[in-house]
């Protein structure tokens, strides 16, 4: 089998719009959470969230680009133009006929959608614009990644919820690592921060309406972000053979099903696919120091998940570090898992561990060094980036520091 | 029109698939195989019913303002929001 390594990263999200900007924020324990600006905001009863800022599409994107691209694309493509720069990858030939792009998705083009809705229905228009599908469907941002860089390999896009990104890299590893294609584009996004998008998930009532606070006791739900990670994915001799920078070996992964339930988690299956990614990595539970949790600051989400934490590790399980970025950048929801495998990587590669910050009080049921407030130095080999998906579906990719 | 207590009742009803006449004011939600997200789907068709606003989040039912521990909590919860709010 082959060995899969990164070798280009790109983002844009609450914390930054590249990726040096994200991981500078992410060691300063930076937030990116603060009040939505939106049409409607006003009827909402959550008014916070991880929205870009500073955003002005129309420096990236020519007129009839805007027409067809919904924000979600829009990210996806200024990660996807940053990761592939860095990896100075030129796709033609027999490359561009081999290389693909998998990407996670949860809403599609929530925005698209919205807007038309209204226009329908609220002010009872009977015309639409004629890109309104291409433009909302969820493969769209994999579509215009493909062509954009010319990539006529295996491409679409993954849908399980706040897990897409990682199901996505896993796929995309899986490909690479089994010699089907030397590079794979790989990672994800979201935009549901649109007063449609926000509104289905405040009728849930597990959205705080002050702040992110993963494994806090004080915690009191989740807080949404958008944006987009995307990553080069290559086969170690390819990448050795040009002399490209390597950011960090992608070690293995797992999936797993709880089978269970359609919003509450499972320590069993967390914990059965944590499990999995240390044994297809073929890593002892002692060489992790660190984990990207899932950490949502749910009540039901943090306890189970440190549970399937402790248990796997048992008593390793008090000497590593695992943090919840999602208290800087908000919850990406389908793009979750892209933006924080950036953690993953600052810790393997910087040896910089991000915080969890909004940590105000101790909970006794998520008594892990969760790294509170403030980034840590620390040497790290292995890191392991956690998703576990409303549906029960769960996905944990393991990655390594390339020596 | 019936009480405001007949009518949680016939909503929690609903949602336990029991008849009216089997919830009584002491049970908890749990006693009615009520779970977390039958509880969620309750407070919305409750809040739709009497055209309130229910302060309830899921991730800290205890701190909620909101008392759930019983069906006469809950009727005595709503008869103040819908006093306060209409």
């Amino acid at each position: 089998m082959k060995r899969v390594v990164i070798t280009g990263a790109g983002t844009i999200n609450a914390l930054g719009h590249t990726v040096p900007e994200t991981l500078a924020a992410m060691r300063e324990g930076r937030c990116g959470i603060g009040p939505l600006e939106f049409r409607d905001v006003d009827r909402l009863s959550i008014k916070i969230g991880g929205q870009v800022r500073n955003y002005e599409p129309e420096g990236r994107f020519n007129r009839q680009q805007l027409a067809l691209y919904d924000r979600f694309t829009q990210f996806t493509l200024i990660a996807a133009r940053e990761a592939i720069s860095q990896s100075g990858l030129v796709f033609s030939g027999e490359l561009a006929a081999r290389a693909g792009v998998v990407l996670g998705n949860s809403g599609g083009g929530m925005t698209t959608l919205d807007d038309n809705y209204r226009t329908v229905y609220e002010d009872g228009k009977n015309r639409v614009h004629p890109f309104v599908v291409p433009k909302l469907m969820n493969n769209a941002a994999a579509s215009h990644v493909s062509m954009e860089f010319n990539l006529k390999g295996p491409s679409f896009t993954v849908s399980t919820a706040c897990a897409s990104s990682n199901h996505a890299m896993a796929q995309a590893f899986q490909m690479v690592h089994g010699g089907m294609t030397p590079v794979m584009v790989t990672g994800g996004s979201e935009s549901m921060l649109c007063f449609g998008g926000v509104k289905a998930w405040e009728g849930l009532r597990v959205m705080s309406r002050d702040a992110c606070r993963p494994f806090s006791g004080n915690r009191n739900g989740m807080v949404q972000g958008e944006g987009a990670g995307i990553f080069v994915f290559e086969e170690y001799e390819h990448a050795r053979s040009r002399g490209a920078e390597i950011l960090a070996e992608v070690a293995g992964y797992a999936m797993s099903s709880d089978a269970a339930d359609i919003v509450m988690p499972s320590k069993q299956g967390a914990a059965r696919a944590i499990k999995g990614a240390l044994a297809d990595a073929r890593m002892n539970t002692t060489d992790v120091g660190y984990i990207n949790a899932h950490g949502t600051g749910t009540a039901a989400n943090d306890k189970t998940e440190s549970a399937a934490v402790a248990d796997v590790f048992g008593a390793h399980a008090d000497r590593l570090m695992i943090s919840s970025t999602k208290s800087m950048h908000g919850h990406l929801i389908g793009g979750t898992g892209a933006v924080e495998l950036l953690a993953c990587i600052m810790a393997v590669r910087d040896g910089v561990i991000a915080p969890t910050i909004g940590y105000e009080e101790p909970d006794p049921e998520c008594a892990l060094d969760v790294v509170p407030n403030t980034a840590r130095e620390a040497k790290v080999d292995v890191a392991l980036s956690n998703a576990f998906a409303f549906g029960g579906l769960n996905a944990v990719l393991a990655l390594r520091k390339f020596s | 029109m019936s009480s405001i207590k007949d009518r949680v009742i016939a909503i929690i009803a609903e949602q336990a698939v029991l008849e009216p006449s089997d919830v009584t004011m002491d049970s908890t939600l749990e006693d009615l195989g009520i779970d977390s997200l039958g509880l969620v789907e309750s407070i919305f068709a409750i809040e739709e019913e009497f055209d309130i606003s229910v302060p309830f989040n899921a991730n800290e039912p205890q701190a909620s303002d909101f008392d759930i521990s019983s069906v006469a909590a809950i009727i005595d919860g709503i008869e103040t929001l819908v006093k306060e709010q209409s």
